[in-house]
């Protein structure tokens, strides 16, 4: 038998967080997460005869009712499928990573008594479920693009992997915060579903962006644009961006007025940039506190 | 080579009993203050166990024995001390962790495997083993939720034995399945120590701590009561057991040029395990052995009543006019034709000693014991007289 020299040492110091070490030890457990993901999935449509098809429904439902709304309101958006499409598929991922992230902990409040496992994999596998719906759903969204014509463009369509990455480690973040504060407090559940339904509004998702540039253009708070305030929200960064890599024209030719912000290339890339690089910093934070009360986690539970 | 595997060093555990705990922001911001107890689970424990060693840890419920193990697991954060561990290590405080009842056998084993630490591929290579220990090779393909309790809990055990850690940490988990599966389980723990394994077992069944481990310790109240030889912390459990607390108890003693090497007490059914009825003949059979040759070699016993740790009852080779003689093994065996003492519990202890200077060569003081219970009673039949009246309603 092979003997491993590694020697763990535990003491009532809660261990700091060394990123490297932490994910080694992630990468270590990560058949745990895929089985975990696996579970849940299979889980998630067991006995039902449709499976899978189930989540594609949803984003055909809210295209549905959407266009329906969008013309009886009369704010057409040229090729509203894709507009909607493409920041809806990103707001899932986030939203339904975030939902059950929260409550991964809590679920799982057998294993965590019982089983040593980084118990980061718990929200991981949360947003690894989040992820094969998306995956699904974009293969959906691509088939349409092609099939309809619309058709994919460059060069804005490698902003797709900015705007993608950034979803991800904002997901991430919030995830691992969310269901480590659940734990302590169990109102975050109810706060996050009432705070994800105001996020949602608050997104450019349904309506265009350029709606809201064209309002907060109109003034400035304390001699900043109003719009900088609007986009500190990051999934506005996020969806614009997926906006901009996919629906890719701001004012496309048959449209009476923009639909996306009206700014450059350039400009969209730069915004997104800055929100990876704070969610980078707000995925640190996250995980250092995460790890720092995940110790208690089976004391708490 | 005999480098500690587990370095536990002065640990403790308190657990905060809240009452009224805030588990929302409303409770937090209205209660400016919530009431906690303090309960400490384990206090100052230090303890090593060495690599390869089989390791008992017993103790009444609540005496901290799961603590310690979760707390070594890395499931638990101990409150003060350290705790060192080599090697990687595996838990199993619960069998099947991670099962769900939708997914089938096939899907549960591999989940749960994980979770154990085995790799996708060493659980490929130990799938058939696990299935056929498991005994449940026609349902591996169905959804656990059909399975009966006692397949499921085949099911964990299959997998948890095919875990390959150099640290093992057993919780009460061989109690499960009937006596052929526990059979099983333990010709399993067996193989652990054949391969050089780590284990440290938690468990209730003092008796296979004995046949088993190397080495014990039992805790009480979260304090370390005993550590050392498995024969002795036991008899030092079952001595706890009647209540009683000795802190000048000397468990053994002598300069051993004469030995004992076994004991038994046999009761009338020829085992040497179970209760006797009062009344019952029982048998002390003393195997000695001399290591130089020794004159006027003298084997006695005595009977102690557990409830007051009085010596009721004593017999000896020397009293009986006996000379052993010199010898390299005997077996003296002493007869008592009725037990006549009320039902309770009763310690034995054996002593070799010189009939003439009275040196002491072996002494094992209380610890071998044995119960005594109530013959059930039998009434006899006697005339009852019984009256009869009928009336008219």
């Amino acid at each position: 038998m092979a003997t491993t020299t590694e020697t763990v040492e535990r003491t009532s110091e809660s261990p700091h967080l060394r990123v490297g070490e932490r994910l080694r030890i992630l990468a270590a457990h990560r058949e745990i997460l895929a089985n975990l993901v696996r579970k849940e999935l299979k889980v998630k449509y067991a006995a039902s005869v449709l499976g899978a098809v189930w989540s594609l429904l949803n984003p055909l439902v809210y295209l549905a009712v959407f266009s329906f709304v969008a013309k009886v309101l009369g704010a057409g958006i040229a090729n509203y499928p894709v507009y909607l499409l493409s920041g809806l598929l990103a707001w899932n991922l986030f939203s339904a990573s975030m939902g059950s992230g929260a409550r991964a902990v809590l679920d799982n409040a057998n294993l965590v008594k019982k089983v040593a496992f980084a118990r980061e994999i718990l929200p991981l596998s949360a947003v690894g479920v989040g992820l094969v719906d998306f995956a699904l759903q974009s293969a959906v969204l691509l088939l349409y693009v092609i099939v309809s014509g619309y058709g994919l463009h460059l060069p804005e369509l490698a902003l797709w992997p900015l705007a993608f990455v950034t979803l991800l480690v904002l997901t991430v973040t919030l995830s691992l915060w969310f269901s480590a504060l659940n734990v302590r407090y169990r109102d975050v559940g109810h706060l996050l579903n009432i705070a994800l339904l105001v996020w949602f509004w608050a997104t450019p998702i349904v309506y265009a962006e350029f709606q809201v540039q064209d309002l907060a253009q109109r003034g400035t708070w304390f001699g900043i644009p109003r719009l900088a305030f609007y986009m500190l929200n990051p999934m506005v960064d996020v969806v614009a961006g997926f906006h901009r890599a996919l629906y890719v024209f701001v004012q496309p030719v048959a449209a009476q007025e923009p639909v996306l912000f009206d700014g450059s290339l350039g400009w969209v890339a730069g915004v997104l940039t800055i929100t990876l690089v704070v969610s980078l910093v707000g995925l640190r934070l996250a995980w250092g506190y995460f790890f720092n009360r995940s110790g208690d986690f089976a004391e708490e539970l | 080579m005999n480098a500690s595997a587990i370095e536990v060093a002065d640990v403790s555990k308190r657990f905060r009993i809240y009452r009224d705990r805030p588990t929302s922001l409303k409770q937090r911001v209205l209660s400016s203050r919530s009431r906690a107890e303090d309960f400490w689970a384990l206090r100052d424990v230090a303890l090593d166990v060495r690599q390869g060693g089989t390791f008992g840890l017993i103790g009444h419920n609540g005496s901290g024995k799961t603590t310690l193990l979760k707390c070594v697991a890395g499931i638990l954060r101990p409150t003060s001390g350290t705790i060192r561990q080599r090697g990687r290590l595996a838990a199993l405080l619960e069998l099947g962790a991670g099962f769900h009842p939708e997914l089938t056998g096939r899907e549960n084993v591999y989940l749960n495997a994980s979770f154990l630490g085995l790799s996708r591929r060493q659980t490929d290579a130990a799938f058939d083993d696990i299935v056929a220990f498991a005994e449940l090779e026609d349902f591996i393909d169905n959804e656990v939720k059909f399975y009966s309790s006692g397949m499921l809990v085949r099911l964990g055990f299959a997998v948890a034995v095919h875990v390959e850690p150099d640290v093992l940490l057993i919780d009460e988990v061989l109690a499960v399945g009937d006596e052929a599966f526990q059979a099983k389980c333990l010709d399993r723990v067996r193989a652990f120590q054949r391969e050089g394994r780590t284990i440290v077992l938690v468990t209730h069944a003092l008796d296979t701590v004995i046949e088993i481990c190397d080495r014990a310790a039992m805790l009480h109240h979260g304090e370390l009561h005993a550590i050392g030889m498995p024969a002795d912390v036991v008899r030092e459990m079952r001595y706890v057991l009647l209540g009683v607390t000795d802190p000048n108890f000397v468990p053994e003693e002598g300069t051993r040029e004469a030995e004992i090497a076994e004991v038994q007490i046999v009761r009338p059914n020829g085992s040497s395990e179970g209760a006797i009825l009062r009344g019952d003949p029982l048998t002390i059979v003393i195997d000695v052995r001399q290591h130089e040759p020794l004159d006027e070699l003298d084997v006695d016993f005595a009977v102690l009543d557990g409830a007051t740790n009085h010596a009721v009852l004593d017999a000896g080779t020397s009293r009986a006019g006996l000379d052993l003689g010199r010898f390299e093994k005997k077996r003296v065996r002493f007869r008592i034709e009725a037990f006549p003492y009320e039902p309770g519990k009763y310690w034995v202890t054996v002593g070799l000693s010189n009939r003439a200077t009275g040196h002491l060569y072996h002494v094992q003081t209380q610890r071998y014991l044995f119960e005594v219970v109530d013959a059930p009673r039998v009434q006899e039949r006697v005339q009852v007289p019984v009256a009869v009246e009928v009336e008219d309603l």
